[in-house]
């Protein structure tokens, strides 16, 4: 029932804590290099900066809010802090099918946010050169929320920001669902 | 140049010295408003010259030049007035007081920026407090000075506005203010946080007693505390599991619940830190508006949550101001309307069930209802025909409309018809209700109701559409349950928005689930309808809701920002069993659905319905003994069921604890002239009302709810009852109701005849929670 029998806390993986636990400057190698926690939505590969992802929940109840922006999709209790769940999809223009079974919880600018998510995928830790920005192709929307590219074996990572996922939810840039919100 | 700009941020003993100099500053203010009146009382004129004598010494130590000139020549002004060798006259009392602005100005730039250089220049200031040092500024050229003021006050007006910044250093606890820079963002609790300082001004060995705690850590631990009263609940769910009988849990159920109460009184400080700026408010206004005013406060040591008390303290100010404006007259038109010379404002703080009343009265020249109605018909708010059929209380309901003022000259600090809206939409936001009554002539006087706490509430949960969501109990007014033939018969469509006969007064109805944009459920297919009777901006309506779930304290929390612009939310909590629920605000619900701007209309609809329907009488019917006896359900606020045991005994009188308060009881068999039976089981009680005061009359059995033409008999009359009709075909007692109440030593006012008394009733039972 409680939420914190599903943590997976990604902050115990020895690698992360290897990276982490780093001083400032001990090597400006290790600093190149960015963890990246992966999730799939749909056929797509997303990457999440580790130090920005608190934790990874079993996907559970959540309440939900009506009126609320269409990527909102409820809110959810975490140990007593009320988080809100939000749906990617709609916003990398991805089809709003498929299971959602995963919690990602991020903290984006002075906020917690869950992202809801298909599948957890691996950490891993692409090397630098293989980073390249987002392609001109890529549908402008997606461009909000997403820094740049990575080429792993047979799949592109798409670097995801949580705190411009943040931004794209606030009111004044969301139009509502409900045209009574305007009144 | 200052130890501080080095670091670029403020050292311990600089910020020490800031908070004490700004308590030292508001404890000037008040002294310096006392001293006027009583120019010659060597003790307030001791503590002032001491006051500011401290901070010259250590603005010195400190090396703020600027602060230390003003603060000297101020001191040696100060020495002379002690010694008395001047008297202190208007002139000398206003050049200290913008003396305190000055420094608060420069103690705000300090903070800000770690120097007094703040670009002001005080020589202006200087010079007149130079020249206030000679003696003859009080001699004979006494009114030159004294009439010369009044210019300088308005000059000081400019400066005054700029003050602002400084007003979030001043008050200490103020933490939305704006964000102070220099690490920590310490926040102090002001003294007066803990009941032992609670001594007012002279609170100098109390500091040895309490701790400066800062505001964001009270706030932790008011929101860990919450989350273990959840915990708490969710354990007591298993406490069947526990070994021992759970009586380990009982004990730390116990303990958690005296760590909440505790928690919540470090968050409580007296009414005093809003009444301490009231003197020199009123004071500064009295001269601008060349009135003379005296102001009384009460109360000041009653305590309230300090977010509630940050978020009266604007509506507070301003309603000082209006009633300083244009409520109380001008010493000339106060002496020709045979009034004493000077206005008296009065504001007065203290408990009531739960809630705490903040009250201002002043005995100027009241509202004038018919300028408001004109002024609200010229405005467009209101018809010329909706006005005639509104009360008089509705009339002056209006002034907390937007864009109705009655001032007729617009002045700078009030008259453009908005400020009163504003008022009543700041105290709403914190569950709290606003009334204003005013004879014309006499004065007005303005009620305002607050929650004592905004962390935890009363809510009544509801479903809708398999959630539960909260509303504060403070916006509920009545829940109703329709079955059958009364939903088919009692719920109608006008122009396509439903209504609801209650008690012969039109209710629009709103469906939640369509509020919250899920496709409604059509009337027919509901067997029943649950609907919670709501007052939003002062206008009741009805909710439908899926069911009624129960009532539960709850712990509000913020909504995220991205669902801050949804106004159908006040908020989100975590219920018992851990699962989210949002909080409904039920002005947000009513605005788009037009249902307050509709007020009018509804209440010119229900003023007809109600004179067609005047025949028709709601009663309760009650059982005593074998006798039947009617009540008129517009003066029931509740029927309960109490254990005899919870009665409690004082003097002749029984009362028992109901919501925090106590409920006197009468027996309606003694009102009848019979013997009551003995006191045990449990006990059904119908809880009256009449305005705030409450009765509780206990009969043996609660039968039903009647809704009959009523022809009176005077047959059955005596003492208690009003005569005999037949109700439902058998004959009942009306039962005279302030007669009733007397047993139990309340005293209600009387209805003309129960007909009217109905109308009346059920106009008050609404108005109760506004009272």
């Amino acid at each position: 029932m409680p939420a914190e029998t599903n943590t997976a806390r990604l902050g115990q993986r020895p690698g992360a804590l290897d990276l982490k636990g780093t001083a400032p400057g001990a090597s400006a190698r290790h600093l190149e290099v960015t963890q990246y926690c992966t999730f799939r939505l749909h056929d797509i590969v997303i990457g999440i900066d580790v130090c920005k992802v608190q934790e990874v929940l079993k996907h559970d109840r959540m309440t939900p809010v009506p009126l609320s922006p269409p990527e909102v999709v409820g809110l959810i209790n975490l140990r007593g802090q009320i988080v809100t769940a939000v749906d990617l999809r709609p916003q990398l223009g991805l089809p709003a099918t498929g299971e959602l079974t995963a919690s990602v919880v991020v903290r984006a600018g002075d906020e917690t946010v869950s992202l809801l998510v298909q599948e957890v995928g691996d950490v891993v830790e692409p090397s630098p050169l293989d980073f390249e920005p987002v392609p001109a192709a890529v549908p402008a929307r997606v461009r909000d929320v997403v820094t740049g590219t990575f080429k792993l074996e047979g799949v592109l990572l798409l670097v995801l920001d949580p705190d411009r996922v943040a931004a794209r939810l606030d009111p004044s840039n969301v139009s509502m669902r409900s045209n009574r919100n305007v009144a | 140049m200052s130890v501080n700009e080095r670091d670029g941020s403020l050292d311990e003993v600089v910020r020490e010295f800031l908070i004490e100099s700004s308590e030292n500053l508001d404890q000037l203010d008040r002294d310096l408003v006392s001293l006027e009146r009583d120019p010659t009382s060597r003790e307030l004129l001791g503590s002032i010259f001491r006051a500011v004598h401290t901070i010259k010494g250590t603005t010195g130590f400190l090396g703020f030049p600027r602060l230390e000139q003003v603060a000297h020549r101020a001191e040696n002004l100060l020495s002379k007035l002690r010694d008395g060798a001047l008297q202190l006259d208007s002139a000398r009392t206003t050049a200290l007081l913008e003396v305190i602005d000055t420094i608060r100005a420069l103690l705000a730039h300090i903070e800000a920026n770690g120097n007094d250089e703040n670009g002001r220049d005080h020589t202006e200031l200087l010079a007149k407090l130079t020249a206030l040092q000679e003696p003859q500024a009080t001699g004979p050229e006494r009114k030159g000075p004294g009439l010369s003021a009044e210019p300088e006050l308005k000059a000081a007006q400019g400066p005054k506005a700029k003050r602002a910044p400084a007003g979030a250093e001043k008050e200490p606890m103020s933490v939305p203010g704006p964000p102070a820079p220099g690490p920590g963002h310490a926040v102090p609790a002001d003294q007066h946080n803990t009941p032992t300082a609670n001594l007012g001004s002279s609170s100098v060995p109390a500091a040895e007693r309490t701790v400066r705690v800062d505001v964001d850590l009270l706030d932790t631990l008011m929101r860990q505390v919450g989350e273990l009263v959840l915990a708490r609940n969710q354990l007591i769910s298993h406490a069947g599991e526990l070994a021992d009988g759970g009586r380990t849990l009982q004990r730390l159920s116990l303990i958690v619940s005296e760590l909440q109460e505790d928690v919540m009184k470090t968050r409580m400080q007296p009414v005093e830190q809003l009444w301490a700026k009231l003197p020199r408010v009123v004071r500064d206004l009295a001269t601008q508006f060349s009135k003379e005013v005296t102001l009384a406060l009460e109360g000041g040591e009653t305590e309230l949550d300090r977010s509630v008390l940050e978020a009266v303290k604007g509506p507070f100010t301003h309603l000082v101001r209006n009633a300083i404006d244009h409520g109380i007259e001008t010493p000339a038109q106060r002496l020709a309307a045979g009034k004493p010379k000077a206005g008296r404002l009065s504001l007065s703080a203290f408990h009531q069930g739960g809630q705490v009343i903040l009250e201002m009265s002043d005995d100027g020249a009241g509202v004038d209802a018919q300028r408001v109605g004109a002024k609200a018909v010229q405005a467009g708010l209101v018809s010329a025909e909706q006005l005639a059929k509104m009360s008089p209380r509705e009339v002056l309901d209006l002034v907390f409309e937007p864009g109705i003022s009655t001032a007729e000259q617009v002045s700078n600090v009030s008259g453009r018809g908005v400020g009163m809206d504003v008022v009543r939409t700041n105290i709403e936001r914190i569950g709290g209700t606003v009334d204003l009554s005013s004879t014309p002539g006499a004065g007005t006087t303005v009620r305002v109701k607050i929650p004592l706490t905004l962390a935890i509430i009363p809510a009544l949960l509801i479903a809708c559409r398999g959630s539960s969501y909260a509303v504060p109990q403070a916006a509920v007014q009545e829940l109703v349950r329709l079955e059958g033939r009364a939903l088919a018969s009692q719920v109608e469509r006008v122009d396509g928005a439903l209504v609801y006969r209650l008690r012969g007064r039109l209710l629009p109805l709103l469906c939640l689930d369509e509020v919250l944009g899920y496709a409604p459920v059509p009337f027919n297919e509901r067997e029943s309808l649950d609907i919670v009777v709501v007052l939003a901006d002062g206008v009741p309506f009805g909710v439908v809701v899926d069911a009624v779930e129960g009532t539960q304290e709850i712990v509000v929390k913020p909504l995220a920002r991205h669902l801050k612009g949804v106004p159908a939310y006040a908020g989100a909590t975590i219920l018992g069993d851990g699962s989210v629920a949002l909080i409904l605000d039920v002005a947000g619900i009513a605005g788009p659905a037009g249902v307050t701007q509709g007020r009018a209309g509804a209440a010119q609809d229900g003023g007809g319905l109600t004179e067609a329907s005047a025949q028709s009488e709601a009663l309760l019917i009650l059982r005593v003994d074998d006798r039947r006896l009617a009540v008129p359900l517009g003066q029931v606020a509740r029927l309960e069921e109490l254990d005899a045991r919870q009665v409690e005994h004082a003097g002749t009188r029984r009362a028992v604890q109901y919501r925090g308060d106590l409920l006197p009881l009468a027996w309606a068999a003694e009102v009848l002239g019979l013997a009551s039976g003995p006191l045990d089981g449990r006990l059904p009680v119908v809880v009256c009302t009449d305005g705030a005061k409450s009765v509780g009359l206990v009969a043996d059995e609660i039968l039903d709810v009647v809704d009959e033409v009523v022809h009176m008999s005077e047959v059955g009359a005596a003492p208690g009852v009003l005569g005999t009709a037949v109700l439902q075909g058998f004959a009942t007692d009306l039962l005279d109701l302030p007669v009733a109440a007397q047993y139990a030593g309340v005293p209600f006012r009387r209805a003309l005849d129960l007909a009217s008394g109905t109308a009346v009733g059920a106009e008050e039972e609404v108005g109760a929670n506004a009272r």
